[in-house]
């Protein structure tokens, strides 16, 4: 068999809760070493497919392999997985140490062992301190490490994340990111790490699954799923503020709605030939040149400031574009005024074409 | 203070206590719980008056002549049928019923509920809606054929179950079974379901789990169960009376055949005495646990 090659190996899994699909035959190949975050609004199966993994779900139909080895009927302990949960599941009577060892303490490891393994996470997430301490007794970022120590200490090829993120503030979000990012850096083992938070998957992931109604809808780096997304909407789900969607004609290599016309030149299109048919032209709000790069662009045009938000860093500035709104993101420094007149341009090599009908990417 | 402060609206705002409706609220209050402690005020004080003044009837005076007489006499010398060691004899059966009934009905109620709550095995569903049924049919229509069970499964392992304490403790188990496994699948269902997933992936099993995981978190509910059935079995009469014998009739049994004697004169005094000495166990009970259930709750509320 040729399962070797990845640590994780998802194949054709199904799931149903009653007449409920949850996952469609989903299939996934997970390197070692991968850091992949499966994304997706709420109820896309994200969660699901990852308790599957866990071992804490059983599939309806399907196979799991990790490490080459199909665990569909193992149980989570055996399967060589340790998780961390978005509530952190700390237990509540036992100490940070107990909650360390409470995994190898069932398994009867030697003690020499667990105090070895205890010390080198402890010193891994730098929570030495707070060894003796109880969960009730740290703070939500504490929590959080004692949670990852949880899964470090089991010594796995896999770790698995459940939106560990979503229970902390803004900041400190930022900063266990960072801190999770660097564990895998040193630790360099598989992670699959579940969140409906785009930024985390982009900031984190080597490859990120964007998730719907039980389908991944796209599996790329976070490059191409930026640049490159394979339908409307992955385009619409990936970026914020969101995308700019113009439906139109494409007619003779030129996108045309009104009396905007756009020639794709430079367009990268999917296949060799492609007709012309109803399309949706995506364009993001920061792919769109204003100022004295204008002068450069393929394609100008005049538009109209209609609404300024300004959010320190960058401004977003609301036009119309062949009669529909259309976000455009400019430098923060840049003074604008209402109902002025501005001149902005489109690289159509940096747009996304997709037909109207499928929404797949042209 | 300047008269500004009076009537420029800063700070708290100023409350009267003698304001109308707080005369009214506590008024009434006052008088409902005077309604409510007067009996009792008449039962301690005639349990410590002499049969004499009893019979002078002013029952809301204080004893002019205090005694410890009718206590005494009903806890150790009062006579029901052929014994005459008063209350101290179904004090003790009620303890003996008592304590492994509250103890068996907890362990495998609390077993039951986290069963159900966790593992969500075949037919679970199916198991709790006919344990829910349990709880609603009356005791009345189960009482004979109970009797009837507890004969044959007696033969059959060939010893009595039938008028034994043995036999009320295991029924007194079986009814407190669907409230208590009610209660305590509620609880479990509401301890987060991750930690008993995080559980799993440690490798902790059905027992592990509960013993290391749930039970440490569970106080509050344990106390709460611990109550109910503790005053529940106390004062059950019906059972008591059905499925045991007068050589172990608990206390409560034992109360109405002193007090309802059909002999002799009626001693109020000694009657109250027994009375007060029979409610005294769930008493003392909600004294005392009710901090316990406190700290429990505070205990438990610690969130992981």
């Amino acid at each position: 068999m040729n399962t070797n090659n990845f640590s994780v190996q998802i194949k054709d899994l199904d799931l149903a809760f009653g007449p409920v699909k949850v996952l469609r035959s989903l299939d996934l190949d997970i390197n070692h070493g991968e850091f992949l975050v499966l994304l997706g609004s709420s109820g896309c199966g994200k969660s699901t497919l990852l308790n599957c993994i866990a071992g804490l779900l059983e599939p309806t139909d399907g196979q799991i392999f990790i490490n080459g080895e199909n665990v569909t009927w193992k149980e989570p302990s055996e399967r060589g997985i340790g998780m961390v949960f978005q509530s952190y599941a700390l237990y509540p009577q036992m100490t940070v140490e107990g909650n360390l060892t409470f995994g190898l303490r069932n398994a009867r490891m030697p003690k020499a062992e667990i105090q070895k393994r205890v010390a080198r996470a402890a010193e891994i997430l730098q929570i030495e301190p707070l060894l003796q301490r109880k969960p009730g007794a740290l703070s939500g970022g504490q929590r959080q490490r004692v949670a990852s120590g949880r899964a470090l200490v089991r010594d796995v090829d896999v770790f698995l994340f459940d939106e560990p993120l979503s229970n902390l503030d803004a900041k400190l979000r930022a900063d266990l990111r960072v801190e999770i990012k660097r564990l895998h850096e040193q630790l360099q083992n598989t992670m699959i790490y579940v969140t409906h938070d785009q930024i985390e998957a982009m900031t984190l992931a080597d490859r990120i699954a964007i998730m719907k109604g039980g389908n991944i809808m796209q599996l790329g780096t976070p490059h191409e799923i930026y640049n490159k997304p394979l339908n409307k909407y992955v385009a619409d789900f990936i970026g914020s503020p969101s995308m700019n969607f113009l439906d139109g004609e494409f007619k003779g290599g030129a996108f045309v709605k009104g009396d905007v016309r756009l020639p794709m030149k430079g367009y990268e299109f999917q296949a060799a030939q492609t007709p012309d048919q109803a399309v949706t032209i995506g364009i993001r709000p920061e792919h769109v040149i204003t100022g004295e790069l204008v002068a450069n662009a393929p394609v100008k045009m005049e538009a109209k400031v209609e609404l300024i938000e300004p959010m320190g860093s960058d401004t977003l500035v609301w036009v119309r574009v062949a009669g529909e709104p259309f976000r455009i993101r400019v430098d923060g420094q840049t003074q604008l005024r209402n109902r002025e007149t501005l001149t902005i341009g489109i690289d159509p090599a940096r747009a996304s074409l997709f037909a109207r009908e499928s929404e797949v990417r042209l | 203070m300047s008269d500004a402060t009076q009537f420029t609206p800063r700070g708290p705002r100023p409350r009267r206590i003698f304001s109308a409706p707080n005369i009214f609220l506590y008024g009434t209050l006052t008088v409902v719980a005077a309604y409510y402690a007067l009996p009792l005020y008449v039962m301690i004080t005639t349990s410590l008056k002499t049969m004499d003044e009893v019979r002078a009837g002013n029952i809301f005076s204080l004893p002019t002549q205090w005694t410890i007489e009718p206590w005494i006499k009903a806890w150790a010398t009062a006579c029901t049928g052929i014994n005459c060691d008063g209350l101290s004899r179904g004090f003790w059966n009620s303890v003996r019923i008592l304590i492994p009934s509250v103890i068996l009905s907890i362990s495998i109620a609390s077993v039951n509920g986290y069963a159900l709550a966790n593992w969500r095995y075949k037919g679970a569903e199916f198991f709790f809606a006919v344990l829910m049924i349990g709880a609603f049919i009356p005791y009345q229509v189960m009482l004979y054929p109970i009797v009837l069970v507890l004969r044959a499964v007696g033969d059959f392992f060939g010893f009595q179950l039938y008028g034994t304490l043995g036999g009320l403790v295991i029924v007194h188990t079986i009814f407190g079974m669907p409230i208590l496994t009610l209660l305590f699948r509620n609880y479990f269902s509401s301890l987060p379901e991750e930690l008993f997933k995080a559980a799993r992936v440690d490798g902790a099993g059905f027992w592990r789990i509960f013993f290391q995981v749930m039970l440490p978190m569970s106080l509050p509910i344990f106390v709460v169960a611990m109550i109910l059935q503790v005053t529940g079995i106390w004062n059950d009469f019906l059972f008591g009376v059905i499925y045991t014998k007068p050589d172990i009739y608990p206390m409560t049994v034992q109360l109405n055949n002193i007090v309802n004697s059909v002999q002799g004169t009626k001693e109020y005094n000694v009657n109250m005495a027994a009375t007060l000495l029979t409610g005294l166990v769930p008493l003392v009970i909600y004294f005392a646990s009710g901090k316990l259930f406190v700290r429990g709750v505070a205990a438990g509320a610690v969130k992981g």
